[in-house]
């Protein structure tokens, strides 16, 4: 005995009446949930030819506005696979690998993530560099600081953030600093670059160190002077297809295109450097 | 044995395996952080000066934050309890402004208060100018964002508390000529100690674990703003073992202010 409902959706499904039909019915709409059918989340096994292939791409927050359009291209050129991305802070993300997140290919911020996935032998064969980043005072639009280089940091009246020391561009902060012979006053180390540049963008701080992507991204919500040294410190990004890939043929085919000339363009464009 | 009992039996069995599935749900995090921590070195991360500077900081901005929910919501609930002879919409207006934050989500919280009193905020901007006081990246916007997420637990709490009170006790006060705020003092408070002392509680253990707002709105620095929670959350980004570790003595602690203040100070919420 079966009785049909209609969801808000209009899609019908059919579900016991019983006496405890309230659970049962929970217990089916999880299980409709579960096995979707509008095909958004599917991951078909990597033949050649397969319709729906999807590759998951493990980036850093860095790497997040550039990946969309280099995917743009490649699935355009691709049209039966889709690039999904799962952006966060590059040691998270290796963290996350490590502890079994699955994934097609791993693009962090830093050589020292990768060499952990590496360690942990979760890449499928090995990892090449596609982009290099470097370092840039950015500052709220105005200079209300009048902030003109690196020592301008240690003046301890203005309100300063720094990447914390754990995350790549802290760790690249702190050699450039170090490397000035600066000495800077920071009021907050922040978790990852975004949240250093966001505090730039609220004018809650006079100056703050991060990518010159970053400072370009912004736009007119914030202006990048150069830091002395900085092209010194060179930050780099490496892209590995991972071990356990459900996609190896379409994350190869994607991760080529990162490394391609064309992909090379794209990325210069944002402003990063060549590898 | 009539068809009621065995009725009963069989609903007591249909909660039980949910109830299991909730406990576990719970409980089995934790287990797997005792499991997985490093026992060896645990005294040597715990001793670290920066991780003794971030609980220390961590337990005096969260008893603070405590103080001023009490000092602040105790009022506020006395206020929402008396708000039955107000317009509706008012009194829902109010009820929803002090429950919102218990469903915002802290980065959100942090953001609102940094655009309300960061240096280009609403009232900041205006502090800053007139008093030169900046509150952002500060120990006092660590307690604001603070007493920001954990007000609510204890209005909510006291509020409780006050409609389950007796009333007439008040009453009678008042018709044998108590001022209101004699009655206030000696008769509603005292009525409502253990609901206040429960919310100080939550209050407490939501502030000990505030991580969102404090993080966004006041920002990272060891020895200023830098919590227990955001030592734990930047530690594993580099040092996994370190934040298990450091994860267990806020579990420790927190587990501790339940247990002792629970049993010694609210005679009324104990089993």
């Amino acid at each position: 005995m079966g009785r049909e409902s209609t969801d808000g959706g209009g899609r019908t499904r059919r579900v016991t009446a019983s006496a405890r039909a309230t659970a049962v019915a929970a217990f089916a709409l999880a299980l409709t949930a579960c096995s979707g059918g509008d095909g958004a989340d599917t991951r078909s096994p990597d033949a050649p030819g397969a319709s729906g292939t999807t590759v998951v791409v493990y980036a850093a927050a860095s790497l997040g506005d550039v990946f969309d359009d280099i995917a743009a291209e490649f699935e355009s050129a691709h049209p039966d696979v889709a690039v999904e991305f799962s952006l966060g802070g590059s040691s998270a993300l290796a963290e996350q690998l490590r502890q079994g997140a699955p994934g097609d290919a791993f693009a962090p911020a830093s050589v020292d993530a990768m060499a952990d996935v590496i360690d942990a032998g979760l890449v499928a064969n090995h990892a090449d560099v596609f982009a290099t980043n470097t370092l840039q005072i950015a500052v709220p639009p105005g200079n209300p600081g009048g902030v003109t280089g690196l020592e301008d940091l240690e003046r301890s009246e203005l309100v300063v953030a720094l990447c914390a020391p754990e995350v790549p561009c802290g760790a690249a902060s702190e050699a450039l600093l170090q490397n000035a012979g600066v000495t800077a006053k920071p009021d907050t180390l922040e978790q990852d670059v975004r949240a250093a540049m966001t505090k730039v963008e609220l004018g809650e701080v006079d100056a703050a160190l991060v990518y010159t992507t970053d400072v370009l991204r912004a736009g007119d919500a914030a202006e990048g002077i150069d830091a002395v040294g900085a092209e010194s410190v060179v930050n780099s990004y490496p892209i590995a297809v991972l071990r356990d890939a459900r996609s190896p043929t379409a994350a190869r085919a994607f991760v080529d295109f990162v490394l391609s000339a064309r992909a090379a363009t794209i990325l210069e464009e944002a402003g990063f450097g060549p590898a | 044995m009539g068809p009621h009992d065995r009725q009963r039996r069989s609903i007591a069995l249909a909660l039980w395996i949910p109830a299991a599935i909730a406990v576990g749900l719970l409980v089995l995090p934790l287990v797997a952080l005792i499991v997985r921590a490093p026992w060896a070195e645990l005294t040597d991360i715990v001793a670290r000066p920066e991780i003794f500077q971030a609980l220390l900081l961590s337990l005096g901005t969260a008893s603070l934050a405590t103080a001023i929910c009490v000092a602040l919501g105790v009022p506020l609930a006395v206020v929402l309890t008396q708000a039955a002879e107000w317009p509706t919409a008012a009194r829902r207006a109010l009820r929803t402004a002090v429950t919102v934050p218990l469903v915002l989500p802290p980065v959100v919280g942090g953001v609102a208060l940094l655009l309300l009193l960061g240096r280009r905020g609403l009232i900041g901007e205006f502090l800053n100018e007139a008093f030169g006081i900046s509150i952002p990246f500060t120990p006092a916007a660590v307690i604001i964002a603070q007493v920001f997420v954990s007000m609510p637990f204890l209005v909510l709490a006291v509020e409780g508390a006050l409609r389950a009170s007796d009333r007439r006790f008040e009453l009678a006060a008042a018709s044998l000529g108590a001022s209101p705020w004699y009655t206030f003092r000696r008769v509603t408070l005292p009525l409502i100690g253990p609901g206040v002392s429960a919310g100080a509680l939550l209050s407490f253990t939501r502030s000990l674990g505030e991580f969102g707002a404090t993080i966004t709105f006041a920002g990272s620095f060891p020895g200023t703003t830098q919590t227990l929670p955001i030592s734990t959350y930047l530690a594993l980004q580099r040092d996994p073992d370190a934040a298990i570790a450091l994860a267990l003595v806020l579990l420790a602690v927190s587990v501790v202010v339940l247990v002792t203040l629970r049993d010694r100070w609210v005679p009324g919420v104990t089993q």
